[in-house]
């Protein structure tokens, strides 16, 4: 168990020197610079290219590529040049409102697939596995950043009963209240991401359902005259969860992904919004960290996915 | 064949399933006793209804998708009128079945002890400790060589023989009266075979229960059967002593499948081959010989219009006429021969 992890995070590491020269030279070869555009656009193409030479953007992308990783192991990602701080700071603050919108999004989308996709399988063929397909369908087909738009319409604008946009009221005081006004501002974004993020798992578990009904093992525990109930616990359940539950390591990807679409709708300020933002900046600094920081975030993903696969899955674990 | 130990009565029983709205007879009309204490083969090609039989007794069938008629009286019950939950009193108690598959029938993620002693959680009130000596101890009457190991491992790290001893414990568990064994060796190779028959024997003698044995192989049958019914297209069409069957088959469809069998002492290679397939479900003739498609050069009028089960000697039974004066077309004279 422990050799597997072992190697499974040895592997990682290539993994991550390859995913950080990528992330470096892709950052690289966007067109434009930090500086044009955020400076008076009158001002000398002269003081541009000294800031340019300062900065160290003239050199060749190798030795870019090593100040920036022996930074890196510095704990110092530079400053941003749109914000004049530095980057684990700016990153910092917002990342903390990304996880617990990732966490309150995943806790629903679970709290929601689970049941749905269970009794889907369950009643196949009945109304409410009609029902629940359809919602999978539509919602499928809708893009994520139309069903938000919706949700802001009807939820925030039409019912007025959540906030739009930010992460807590301004005249927020008193720990409680600012507990209180952060997951107001979390619920719709949340929702709504969850339930969009629901129809991959309910229509996966549906058939996982779906298939285990019939398995040859069911019908053995059925000749065993184990009570319908029974079969659904022991057998069925489990069997089924199997892969939902490698799934989940994955679906932070997705959460991760999702965010960016979230917080810019909502203007969350999270990670998603800060990565839109310094894109359109060319704020390098920061576009390289997130795409780092997003890159490492799947591999411990996958890497997640694997262990509790290697956990719940007999026959994956090696002795 | 009416006696005492007759503990197994299937009255017309039917099997229908449905296929694009329309229910349509796996099996019609099968009359069968079993013994305590005998082994009944069951033979027949694929899809001729055995298994359906099997899963008609075990009351498998999604009830939504199947209509079942008829009677099948077990120890003075008539099963088919069983709600599922009384049903499950008997299944796995007091009839055990064996599947066909020892690789895909157990539940990958379930320990082998956890397997077995499911049976005994549903059928039994021993404490856990009787249940943990219970399953050793069948472990080792299939002839598992290490009990205590193979209690705890997973199906995956088993061979197809040991599984299917396992699959076999399973079904012997709380001692059924009947067992019913699906093609048990069909997945196995022959030394395994021979071996899991042994065990099955074994378990009968010492249970008194009566085994129905579910098969396609003929040397599986001549090696362990008492008595025989041979089905085709979802009937009856012979049954009697494995001696009777074996030494003067009657039934055209009998003497097609012994004639198919390779012999050592056979100075012609060649196989006999049955022509034609077996009709689908929906494709079944309702009236008529069903067998009478594939034995082209006997007359129409050899057949019966319904065919019945006429006796020809105490136990053999056969469905039709046509049996009379039957031969095969290499035994007949040139001329009256029509392919």
């Amino acid at each position: 168990m422990w050799k597997t992890i072992l190697r499974r995070v040895l592997i990682m590491i290539p993994e991550v020197i390859i995913l950080s020269i990528l992330v470096f030279l892709l950052a690289k070869a966007m067109p434009g610079d930090p500086f044009t555009g955020s400076i008076n656009p009158k001002a000398d193409p002269a003081q541009i290219h000294h800031l340019m030479k300062i900065n160290g953007l003239y050199d060749p992308w190798y030795q870019q590529y090593w100040n920036w990783v022996v930074h890196l192991f510095h704990g110092n990602l530079g400053n941003s040049y749109q914000y004049q701080e530095p980057v684990t700071r700016l990153i910092g603050s917002r990342a903390v409102n990304t996880l617990w919108l990732a966490l309150v999004t995943m806790i629903l989308t679970y709290a929601l697939a689970l049941p749905m996709g269970v009794f889907a399988g369950r009643h196949e063929g009945k109304l409410p596995d009609t029902v629940i397909r359809v919602y999978t369908y539509v919602t499928y087909c809708i893009p994520f950043f139309v069903i938000l738009v919706i949700g802001i319409w009807i939820f925030g604008y039409v019912l007025g009963w959540f906030p739009t946009t930010g992460s807590i009221a301004s005249d927020t005081s008193g720990w409680l209240n600012t507990i209180g006004s952060r997951f107001y501002h979390i619920m719709l974004p949340a929702i709504l991401g969850a339930l969009f993020g629901t129809v991959n798992i309910v229509q996966y578990l549906r058939s996982e359902v779906i298939d285990a009904k019939r398995s040859d093992y069911v019908r053995t525990a059925r000749a065993k005259g184990v009570p319908s109930k029974d079969i659904y616990r022991h057998h069925i359940f489990r069997n089924s969860l199997l892969p939902i539950a490698a799934f989940a390591g994955y679906s932070i990807t997705g959460l991760l992904n999702g965010s960016i679409f979230t917080e810019t709708v909502f203007s969350y300020p999270g990670m998603g919004l800060l990565f839109v933002n310094s894109i359109s900046y060319r704020d390098y600094t920061v576009i390289t960290a997130l795409v780092l920081i997003y890159g490492i975030l799947n591999l411990l993903g996958t890497l997640l996915s694997d262990i509790i696969l290697s956990i719940v899955d007999p026959r994956i674990r090696i002795e | 064949m009416e006696n005492a130990t007759n503990f197994l009565n299937i009255k017309d029983v039917s099997t229908a399933f449905k296929i694009n709205g329309h229910f349509y007879d796996a099996i019609s009309h099968v009359n069968l006793q079993v013994h305590h204490d005998e082994i009944l083969a069951i033979v027949g090609e694929s899809g001729c209804g055995k298994s359906t039989l099997a899963t008609t007794i075990m009351g498998l069938h999604d009830p939504a998708e199947t209509q079942i008629s008829g009677e099948i009286d077990f120890e003075g019950t008539d099963l088919l009128k069983l709600s599922d939950d009384q049903y499950n009193d008997y299944r796995g108690a007091k009839i055990g079945m064996i599947f066909q598959d020892p690789l895909s029938a157990l539940n990958p993620l379930k320990r082998i002890e956890d397997q077995i002693s499911e049976v005994m959680d549903y059928h039994s009130d021993l404490s856990k400790e009787e249940k943990h000596a219970q399953v050793l101890k069948l472990l080792d009457e299939v002839g598992i060589v290490n009990p205590q190991r193979t209690a705890h491992q997973f199906p995956h790290e088993l061979s197809g023989g040991m599984r299917q001893r396992v699959i076999i414990a399973i079904a012997i568990a709380c001692k059924p009266d009947l067992i019913i064994a699906d093609e048990p060796t069909t997945a196995l190779d022959v030394t395994i075979q021979a071996q899991i028959l042994d065990v099955l024997r074994a378990i009968q003698k010492e249970n008194h229960a009566g085994i129905i044995l579910i098969t396609h192989d003929l040397g599986v049958v001549a090696e362990t059967a008492d008595r025989v019914a041979v089905m085709y297209a979802g009937q009856i069409v012979e049954q009697g002593t494995a001696a009777q069957i074996f030494n003067t088959p009657e039934h055209p469809y009998t003497r097609s499948l012994l004639r198919s069998m390779p012999q050592r002492d056979n100075e012609n290679d060649d196989l006999y081959v049955i022509q034609g397939n077996v009709p689908s479900l929906q494709k079944m003739p309702q009236t008529g010989d069903r067998f009478a498609p594939r034995i082209p050069w006997v007359p129409a009028s050899a057949h019966e219009e319904h065919p019945t089960m006429h006796e020809v000697s105490p136990g053999h039974e056969v469905r039709c006429t046509c049996y009379q004066n039957f031969q095969f077309p290499d035994q007949v004279q040139k001329g009256s021969v029509t392919e």
